[in-house]
């Protein structure tokens, strides 16, 4: 009896065999996730026993026992068993045309929706992969941005619309796709500068990324409010917004230039050698090789970083202009929705966290698409 | 280009020697900051010429052939590539680098792009060849390579083997008069070391002209004209393999030789 009688295969005949078959289902998931070990089950109890008694009652506060049409705030208590008992989301409803546009002039509206229909259509282009005619989509949504300033201001044709009218969720969204769609490549050019041979270069690029890092976004605000006018020709008008998005644009471009530094550094010096050796230049070999791979490392800090200035938008209430936090407050002040500050949050806060989490889901799905790509 | 690489390998085989140098280098000094890494290289390389570069780690070939399309820099001294001298004129540097391919240790594929687009990137953007002209001439060398069947996968689906047959294949497809091997099989796992070489000596028996740092003695006996033995940044002494091998002259290099050959 040699060791050879115990296997069921002589060498070199194994099959591929198919793996164990597991135990699969909700009862094997349930058993597996939820009642594995005693602690696990301690666990388990504790949290449905938390949710049992928390969430019904927000429920009920949020929908069930809101109202969702009224006058004012006196006709919400009237509606509900005892006042305060739900939610009174008749105040955002019969706010919600100026929480959208500020004080955009009614007849002129359909110039922001259709700035978000553009941008929709942008972004589906540059999103989505195989999109046939690729680079007159990636024309287009350079395009984008002037397009939209155009419509949005008007002029060239368009009755022009003040920008101190643009206001609430308008303005968010008008500084936060900005800053966006302009600190990307700022950010990239200030990185590249950064590593650059060129020691005057660098310098400045050095200087400026760290002197903006250096400073509170809002003292870039209040220079960007106060301080410019004294810098710029006397009698010379400079529109606040345009300002303002100048300065969130390089705030945030000073961080992206970091991240995409990061990225930089995170390549092999081997693809520079080859880019090199190949004859590429200096911008086609970072076209080509370098910044495709190094912006895909980067994707997750690039979208912490724009996340964090989507949200920071909301600092130029400070300076006074009314985005959708500014222009909230001030309704809050209306002596027919005195005190609803609960809603108003609620629904400024259900605002970001959509748009924030969108852009989070979109980078995890980018970053698995590109990760497919060269899978070991 | 078939009908040169045949002219050469006829004029190939009778004398390389005195064929006009494609590569002259005199005099030439680099220091990586102190540290003096190439001291007073010359060096004539003949068209259609193949040189192996051997000696100890550290002792400057990398380096060396590095300088050949500037990969590194040299301080002093000149080196002029197919009449064009490797000076601080960028518009000279990318007149030498689309004229000299090179092949590294770690064959720094483009991991984002297939094995195509790897192999047609350089002509479609340095010699504007139209991309449809440029990915049938990489299918040619990736079937001259003999990976055809590999070219829509990407880097990391394929061995150190086939990605270094594709690295070849990306060089080769710029047509270069010149090609530089920077220790192309020292990261190979073994079974992979010979699918290489045999590439590499079918292109020898194209008349390429060919510079090589490596190892493998077989390779060198079997295909080059000439072996440098370097140490500590200088050129010690270069032979016909046959010499080199059977009847080396300096200490040092007997030294190399019994290390490397009677292990």
């Amino acid at each position: 009896m040699g060791a050879q009688t115990t296997k069921q295969y002589a060498p070199g005949t194994h099959p591929d065999l198919p793996p164990p078959v597991r135990t699969t289902g909700p009862i094997a998931w349930m058993r597996i996730n939820l009642f594995s070990s005693p602690l696990n089950i301690a666990l388990t109890i504790a949290s449905v026993w938390i949710l049992w008694s928390i969430v019904p009652g927000i429920l009920d506060w949020v929908v069930f026992n809101a109202v969702w049409s009224a006058t004012d705030r006196k006709d919400c208590w009237g509606q509900m068993a005892a006042a305060r008992d739900g939610a009174c989301w008749a105040f955002i409803r019969g706010s919600f045309k100026l929480f959208l546009y500020g004080w955009y002039p009614e007849d002129q509206r359909w110039r922001p929706n259709l700035c978000f229909v553009l941008f929709l259509v942008a972004v589906v282009g540059v999103l989505r992969e195989n999109m046939p005619g690729k680079k007159y989509w990636l024309w287009y949504a350079v395009a984008f941005p002037f397009i939209a300033a155009w419509l949005l201001v008007g002029g060239f044709g368009l009755p022009p619309v003040s920008t101190n009218k643009f206001g609430g969720i308008l303005l968010t969204v008008v500084i936060g796709v900005t800053g966006i769609a302009f600190s990307l490549p700022i950010g990239i050019l200030l990185a590249l500068g950064r590593r650059s041979n060129l020691p005057t270069l660098r310098t400045v690029c050095v200087v400026f990324i760290e002197f903006i890092r250096g400073v509170p976004l809002i003292t870039l605000l209040f220079v960007a409010s106060t301080m410019l006018t004294y810098f710029l020709p006397p009698g010379s008008t400079f529109d606040l917004l345009m300002r303002v998005l100048i300065m969130v644009t390089l705030f945030s471009s000073a961080y992206i230039a970091e991240v995409v530094r990061g990225g930089l550094q995170g390549l092999p010096s081997g693809q520079y050698e080859a880019a090199n050796s190949l004859g590429l230049t200096y911008w086609r070999a970072h076209q080509l090789i370098i910044l495709p791979q190094a912006l895909k490392i980067s994707i997750p800090g690039i979208v912490n970083t724009f996340i964090g200035l989507y949200k920071d938008s909301v600092l130029v209430l400070i300076i006074g202009m009314m985005d959708i936090l500014g222009l909230g407050r001030a309704r809050l002040n209306d002596a027919d929705w005195l005190g609803l500050a609960p809603e108003l949050y609620l629904f400024i806060a259900l605002f970001f966290f959509i748009c924030c989490f969108s852009m989070a889901r979109y980078s995890l799905n980018l970053e698995k698409r590109l990760e497919t790509e060269h899978r070991r | 280009m078939v009908n040169e690489n045949s002219d050469s390998q006829t004029s190939q085989t009778t004398s390389v020697e005195s064929a006009e140098a494609i590569i002259s280098i005199t005099g030439m000094h680099k220091w990586f900051d102190d540290f003096h890494v190439l001291k007073d290289i010359d060096l004539e390389v003949g068209r259609g010429e193949r040189i192996v570069i051997c000696g100890p780690s550290g002792s400057g070939k990398s380096t060396l052939i590095r300088c050949i399309n500037r990969l590194e820099d040299h301080q002093q001294g000149t080196i002029i590539v197919d009449g064009t001298e490797l000076t601080h004129d960028l518009k000279n540097i990318e007149i030498v680098r689309s004229e000299v391919g090179m092949v590294f240790q770690q064959f720094n594929l483009f991991p984002h792009l297939t094995a195509l687009q790897n192999v047609s990137l350089a002509p479609i953007w340095v010699r504007k060849m139209p991309k449809k002209e440029a990915e049938e001439a990489a299918m040619q060398y990736l079937e001259r390579v003999q990976i055809p069947e590999q070219a829509n996968k990407y880097p990391g689906q394929l061995s150190g083997g086939q990605q270094q047959r594709v690295a070849i294949a990306r060089a080769l497809c710029m047509n270069p008069r010149i090609m530089l091997f920077d220790e192309p099989t020292s990261a190979l796992d073994p079974e992979m070391i010979k699918e290489v070489l045999d590439v590499m000596i079918e292109l020898a028996e194209s008349g390429m002209t060919m510079l090589v740092v490596t190892h493998e003695m077989g390779f060198a006996t079997r295909v080059a004209h000439r072996v440098i033995f370097m140490d500590e940044g200088e050129i010690i002494e270069q032979n016909s393999p046959k010499e080199f091998f059977e009847n080396p002259q300096h200490d040092r290099t007997k030294l190399f030789l019994s290390q490397i050959l009677h292990h």
